[in-house]
């Protein structure tokens, strides 16, 4: 796999988080946030990663980025099209080189901007702290890149509160770009925006990227969007990957049961088409205290009793198409294609 | 269950603004809807069209720079013996006690920014205890046991465990589910939803609204739903209020304003959204041009430098209002109205 095309890649990731209880804060046990796992996303293309909420996402991102620092795994990252570098262990003096290439972009607008910065201050940030000492070229490429994201100019001294929910996930945005990064880590990007803006910066995503050669990790709930936006996906349930394809053949057939049940669950934009979704039943599993063998068997329609006792591997069962589930051999699970097409009401 | 005709919730062309030192800010201009109880009024709309500022005017908690200038917001409250009466949320104070016992009790807020309405400070336990203890009369183990209660209600592993958790602990999508628990502990008549599962994926989301129509069947609970998410709104809502720039622009039941709609705003509103069924990596049709500039909002019909099927010489002159244009359903657009003979 040690491939020239391959800008990121992440093996047996993990990150534990102590649980701690009492007086002294003794650890009293760990959350598995993110229990292993491996993936690698080529240049240029949008590898997402979906699943519950919980399931270590944004962990994983995190550790990615380096804001989070891994128990254990390797983070092999080619920054600048040079050699491929384990960034996992790196001090923050050999990241700081590192750091502009890769950037992210936040799941929640709100806490990510600091609500005493002007959005020059905000979006400048990073070009200030990389050398851009001119003000005037700062206020120049803060403008283009407000611009970019589609917002006015005139918002140059304006402080973050006074923008709704999308106008600051267009800030966020327009600061991850400053620098031109080659990886972007878009922790749900657009799941705080609404449908048309949501549309607006879907379509930005994907012509920045033809534009600029931008490789995306996209975390994302909104399977529509992954849908829409994704090469590749990995799903991830409680800490690990089940199952990893190529989009389309992820959405017309998942081959992990989890999988299925997520797809089954995606509300369509159509009232007539209600309640024709999976509820999963049981528990969520906890990363604290999960179950035995499969993590997904006491949820699992399919579990039989080798799932209670042998934890499966994730294992590829046709190129490019890796699944960790025991019976993957013998399922055949639906897909969205086996849905009723949706009637938009104009299409 | 009440009489169906008698909204617990009349907004009355609402105007808020906000009076910043660049100029006014028209954030609500104008909307009007009910919300009864029973049934879901799900609120659409671009970011920014005032969605959120419409449930703190409901609540009372505009911040400055912000306040209400005009409208009425009445609230049917239960005055005993199965008599209701109707309060002028607008007439009584932001911080009046009669205002702070509504807020929180009968109508519960679940916030979009979760981060801002948990306390750091507390663990999620003693925040529902302390919430639930101001408005209902429970003992402090009774409070503690209907917050395992309503903690495991909505999907939090190991609730036992999770009262004693700070919020930064927690990811965001258990947050935003404690934040749901919190606001459900008060036992409200009226819940207000402001993106309630945009954090969450698809399948907690599929429980989070199971649980949500659940207790509304049980309860008879109101739900005020704002979100952007179409396949929600089409899920979740009995009626559809579709706002733009301040402003509703369609109203209706679900299934007309999904399967019938007459709005240029809606219907490019409903042709932008990805689907999982749609072509992947193509350009979504998107609605032409750019929000307007708040303070400088256009004169006319407000969608009309973005609308299709702009009249010019009509839309830029009139501004159309909510009228009817079939069994409860309402739009404001000149292709379905006549045009008024002396312009506003
Ligand atoms: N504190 C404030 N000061 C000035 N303007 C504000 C303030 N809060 C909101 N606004 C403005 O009021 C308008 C409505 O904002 P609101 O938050 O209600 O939008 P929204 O419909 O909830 O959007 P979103 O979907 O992005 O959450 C926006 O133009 C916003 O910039
Ligand atoms: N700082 C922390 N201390 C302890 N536990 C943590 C911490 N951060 C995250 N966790 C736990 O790790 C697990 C994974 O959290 P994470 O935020 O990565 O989930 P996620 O997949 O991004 O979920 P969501 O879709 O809700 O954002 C959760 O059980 C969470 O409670
Ligand atoms: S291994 Fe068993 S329990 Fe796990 S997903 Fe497969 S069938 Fe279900
Ligand atoms: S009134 Fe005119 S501009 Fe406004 S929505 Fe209707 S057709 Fe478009
Ligand atoms: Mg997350
Ligand atoms: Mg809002």
């Amino acid at each position: 796999m040690e491939n020239d095309n391959v800008l990121l890649e992440v093996k047996g990731l993990r990150k534990y988080f102590p649980i701690r209880k009492g007086f002294l804060q003794r650890a009293v046990g760990q959350v598995r946030a993110v229990d292993g796992i491996d993936f690698h996303v080529y240049k240029g293309e949008t590898f997402g990663i979906v699943g519950e909420s919980g399931c270590g996402k944004t962990t994983a991102a995190r550790c990615i980025v380096r804001a989070l620092q891994p128990s254990a795994g390797e983070i092999h990252f080619r920054a600048g099209g040079g050699e491929m570098t384990d960034v996992a262990n790196l001090s923050r003096d050999e990241l700081r080189p590192l750091r502009r290439h890769m950037q992210m972009i936040f799941q929640d607008p709100f806490s990510s901007l600091n609500p005493r910065m002007t959005l020059f201050d905000i979006i400048g940030e990073p070009l200030l702290v990389n050398g851009m000492a001119d003000r005037q070229q700062r206020i120049e490429r803060v403008e283009e890149l407000l611009a970019l994201v589609g917002l006015r100019p005139e918002f140059l001294q304006r402080f973050p509160h006074a923008f709704s929910g999308g106008q600051r996930q267009r800030i966020g945005i327009a600061r991850a770009l400053a620098l031109n990064p080659s990886l972007i880590v878009a922790d749900e990007p657009v799941s705080a925006l609404d449908v048309s803006v949501q549309a607006q910066i879907l379509n930005l995503l994907l012509a920045l990227q033809e534009r600029l050669g931008l490789t995306y990790l996209f975390v994302a709930h909104d399977l529509s969007v992954v849908k829409h936006i994704c090469d590749r996906v990995a799903v991830m349930y409680v800490g690990r990957v089940v199952e990893t394809a190529e989009t389309q053949q992820l959405f017309e057939s998942p081959k992990h049961p989890y999988t299925e049940a997520l797809l089954s669950a995606v509300p369509q934009p159509d009232p007539t088409l209600r309640s024709q979704r999976i509820i999963l039943e049981g528990e969520v599993a906890d990363p604290a205290n999960p179950p035995s063998g499969c993590y997904f068997h006491p949820r699992c329609r399919y579990a039989v009793d080798l799932c209670r006792e042998q934890t499966p591997v994730l294992e590829e069962v046709e190129p490019g198409h890796a699944v960790s589930c025991h019976r993957v051999l013998e399922l055949d699970l639906a897909g969205t294609l086996d849905a009723p097409v949706p009637q938009t009401a104009h299409s | 269950m009440q009489d169906d005709r008698q909204p617990i919730l009349s907004v009355r062309n609402l105007k808020t603004s906000f009076f910043t030192d660049e100029g006014i800010v028209r954030a609500v201009d104008g909307a009007s809807f009910e919300v009864h109880l029973g049934q879901t009024l799900g609120i659409v709309g671009e970011s920014g069209c005032g969605k959120s500022v419409t449930a703190l005017s409901i609540l009372g908690i505009v911040p400055r720079p912000g306040r209400i200038v005009e409208g009425e917001i009445l609230l049917r409250r239960e005055t005993g013996n199965g008599q209701s009466q109707e309060v002028a949320l607008t007439s009584l104070g932001d911080s009046s006690s009669e205002m702070r016992s509504i807020r929180g009790a009968e109508i519960a807020l679940v916030f979009q920014e979760p981060m801002t309405s948990l306390s750091p400070v507390h663990t999620i336990g003693n925040q529902i205890i302390g919430a639930a203890r101001l408005h209902r009369k429970l003992t402090k183990q009774e409070a503690s046991e209907l917050a395992v209660e309503l903690l495991s209600l909505v999907g939090i592993p190991r609730a036992e465990g999770a009262i004693d958790a700070y919020p930064f602990q927690l990811s965001g999508g258990l947050r935003q589910r404690a934040l749901i628990a919190l606001a459900l502990s008060c036992d409200p008549r009226l819940l207000i939803a402001d993106e309630p599962t945009t954090a969450l994926d698809v399948t907690t989301q599929a429980q989070i609204l199971d649980l949500l129509r659940s207790l509304q069947e049980q309860n008879g609970m109101a739900i005020m739903l704002i979100t952007h998410d179409m396949g929600v709104i089409a899920e979740m809502a009995d009626q559809v209020v579709v706002m733009y720039l301040g402003r509703v622009v369609e109203e209706g039941p679900v299934d007309t304003v999904f399967g019938e709609s007459k709005h240029p705003y809606t219907q490019s509103l409903l042709r932008s959204i990805p689907s999982i069924h749609s072509t992947p990596k193509v350009q979504l049709p998107t609605i032409t041009g750019t929000i307007p500039h708040p303070y400088n909002r256009p004169a006319g019909c407000p969608f009309h430098p973005r609308c299709p099927d702009v009249m010019p010489g009509v839309c830029d002159h009139h501004e159309p209002e909510l009228q009817s244009v079939g069994d409860e359903h309402l739009v404001s657009c000149f292709l379905y109205h006549p045009v008024p003979e002396t312009s506003s």
